[in-house]
């Protein structure tokens, strides 16, 4: 056990815990008999204070790995410590890929699970639990196998659960049969955040990923002007090469903390523009590598460290397809409020899955980078959550730093649901988070 | 728990009802803080301030009577303000302070001893109290409400400007001691503030009022930097303050 201080990947709110590598379920069980709170932590990548408790017990599931052998239908259990890119760097030599991916594959399954993390193709195919036959789970009460069929409630409180039902250490899911390491992909440049909403609305569908970067620094006609890239795995007939090779290392880090302030409003804006540019106004089936498609930002490792000690934050909030001019006005306050933001993900939601606290809702999300120093921030935020709630929106706790407790019940309606479970396993209340303090969502 | 901007959700107030703690404590509820313990020697004004409190967003509000010229019930009355939180303390404010009479006290040994005792002594003998229950929870902010008058001792408010570089040096050193325990220090170093401490008194250059001060605060704990000047230009000030010659500075101080 060491004594370890941890933060989230925005690097804000640290707190210090005693922090334990158990590597089997009877260590676990172990452990958990001593600790008066604890909760699981996998990589770090929640952006806020998810996989933290300040004064508890944190369990680093890292040593909870392997991964076991891929059937014929791609049914494969892994250990909840591996990571997606441990998974991958064993899975697409095979020819399988992962049923859904966030933006890193520098995350664990357990983590995943415990945020039902979403990727680009969530308008088809729902987000990660909806990929998750089984898993095994610890909780004060004891350890369970849990499925949709056996004790789907724990399973579907699990899913999205911030890892507030107990330690996940192992997972099973379905994956994806891939011909090539290839995405085509079809990009195109749209002048407006009108004109790209319309496109994905219209033709989203038609491919399995979709997603798009909108401009947030930019006013007037050209307010959230946007790059939309869709497409599908390439297929041996359509591929340049025949390759299946898996994720390489990351070639560049971020050696130390840049200095607080180096990401401003001209700084930023300078590298949205560039970005802009940099893309091509139409471009069709043009081959990527599943890294570049799925998960430019691994390749810099650290990048968080760009935004200086201070951090950053990410704002990631989900709207009704109803309620798409929520986005609208959303990119409106930010673009006329000064606030520098980097490059916005905007993407749509299909259809929910049966996870209590699980983020996506059909319609919109967009998800925002802000660095944290400029005064006006936390008001700016406070009143997007104010458009969003009444929107019949919500925010991502995966992402979440700042989203005050009155908020989360209206938000998340199935949260009582979910309390009554967590009750039945942690009668004690003590599978805890700094999070779940926070927005009161852990007793 | 507080949040990525450095608001809080549970604070401490020790000297509760002074102006400065009250502006801070009004900007606190309306961020994040739903409860707070006031603390202080006045109940009318502790009472006061915990109605402002919660006209600002508190549901939880506390008080708490001390005296801090009893130094040595200090540890007691922060452990007695933790316990009335009854979960993580996320910030505690030590904005106990006396200006004083300088003149009148002086030449006056118990006088002198006061000033020193509640500016300085009581201060110190609280964080102590502090630093273990906030270091035990693994996180937490302490703010130690200092002066630009720490910055360098003048002739006229020695009494006062010397406990507050007493204990504003100290501070820095408690700040060091907190690296790697999830738990910050930060000095708020305000200039010349309108206020009832300072009342009849001719007022400085870059005079605010404690409205100012609160917001710049609000500023500083999002920021983690370890001073807080207020108003900030007061940063750059007090590096001529503290190179400017001695036969200059006390030229400067008579105006």
């Amino acid at each position: 056990m060491s004594k370890e201080t941890l933060y989230g990947w925005g690097r804000t709110s640290p707190s210090v815990s005693d922090v334990i590598s158990p590597a089997t379920e009877l260590e676990i069980i172990k452990d958990i008999a001593t600790a008066k709170e604890f909760i699981a932590r996998g990589l770090g990548r929640s952006y806020g204070d998810a996989a933290q408790l300040g004064g508890g017990t944190v369990i680093d599931n890292r040593d909870l790995d392997g991964v076991g052998v891929i059937s014929y239908d791609g049914v494969v259990t892994v250990g909840a410590g591996t990571s997606i890119d441990e998974l991958l760097s064993f899975s697409i030599p095979q020819g399988w890929f992962v049923p859904v991916t966030p933006g890193t594959r520098q995350v664990t399954l357990g983590g995943a699970v415990a945020a039902d993390v979403h990727g680009k193709n969530h308008h088809l195919d729902g987000s990660l639990g909806n990929h998750v036959l089984e898993m095994r789970i610890i909780t004060p009460q004891g350890a369970f196998t849990i499925s949709p069929t056996n004790d789907g409630e724990l399973f579907w409180a699990t899913i999205g659960g911030m890892g507030l039902t107990g330690v996940i250490t192992t997972v099973t899911l379905k994956m994806l049969k891939i011909e090539t390491d290839l995405v085509l992909v079809d990009t195109e440049r749209y002048e407006n955040l009108d004109a790209v909403m319309s496109a994905m609305k219209s033709g989203d569908d038609a491919y399995k990923y979709s997603v798009a970067w909108v401009d947030c620094m930019t006013k007037g006609s050209s307010m959230g002007r946007a790059i939309l890239t869709r497409g599908d795995h390439a297929k041996k007939s359509d591929a340049p090469t025949k390759k299946l090779e898996g994720p390489k290392p990351a070639k560049l880090f971020v050696p130390f903390d840049a200095p607080s302030g180096l990401l401003n409003s001209f700084t930023i804006k300078a590298f949205n523009e560039l970005w802009f540019r940099a893309a091509p106004k139409k471009k069709l089936a043009q081959p990527q590598s599943l890294s570049a498609f799925f998960h430019p930002l691994d390749g810099v490792r650290d990048w968080n460290r760009l935004y200086g000690k201070r951090g950053f934050v990410q704002y990631q909030f989900a709207v009704p397809d109803s309620a798409g001019e929520t986005v609208v006005k959303a990119i409106e306050r930010l673009s006329t409020s000064g606030v520098p933001s980097f490059l916005a993900v905007l993407k749509r939601f299909g259809p929910s899955n049966n996870g209590l606290l699980s983020f996506p809702i059909p319609g919109w999300t967009l998800a925002l980078d802000l660095p944290v120093g400029p005064s006006a921030l936390p008001q700016v935020l406070d009143d997007l959550d104010e458009m969003v709630l009444s929107a019949g929106g919500r925010i991502y706790f995966a992402k979440d730093a700042r989203l005050s407790h009155d908020k989360v019940h209206a938000m998340y309606p199935r949260l009582g649901e979910f309390l009554s479970i967590k009750d039945r396993v942690d009668p004690e209340h003590r599978l805890v988070s700094d999070l779940s303090r926070r927005l009161h969502i852990g007793r | 728990m507080e949040n990525a901007f450095g608001q809080p959700q549970n604070v401490i107030v020790l000297g509760g009802s002074s102006d400065i703690a009250r502006a801070i404590t009004k900007k606190l509820c309306t961020a994040r803080a739903h409860t707070v313990v006031l603390a202080g020697r006045n109940q009318q004004l502790l009472d006061e301030a915990a109605k402002e409190a919660h006209e600002y967003g508190a549901t939880k509000t506390d008080t708490l009577l001390f005296q801090a010229e009893e130094v040595s019930k200090a540890g007691e009355t922060v452990s007695d303000a933790f316990d009335k939180v009854g979960e993580n303390v996320d910030l505690v404010i030590i904005a106990v302070g006396l200006l004083g009479d300088q003149r009148a006290l002086e030449n006056d040994s118990l006088g002198s001893a006061r000033m020193a005792d509640v500016n300085y002594t009581w201060p110190v003998a609280a964080l102590g109290e502090i630093r273990r229950r906030l270091v035990a929870q693994g996180n937490g902010r302490i703010l130690v409400i200092s002066s630009v008058a720490s910055v360098r001792v003048y002739r006229d408010a020695y009494l006062y400007s010397g406990a507050k570089a007493g204990l504003d040096r100290l501070c820095q050193g408690v700040a060091e001691s907190l690296k790697g325990t999830g738990v910050s220090l930060q000095l708020l170093r305000p200039g010349f503030v309108r206020s009832k401490m300072t009342a009849g008194q001719k007022e400085a250059p870059f005079t605010t009022g404690v409205n100012e001060v609160a917001e710049n605060t609000m500023r500083g704990l999002a920021s983690n930097d370890l001073v807080i000047w207020s108003p900030p230009i007061l940063k750059y000030v007090s590096i001529a303050m503290r190179l400017m010659p001695n036969q200059i500075w006390s030229k400067v101080m008579k105006r």
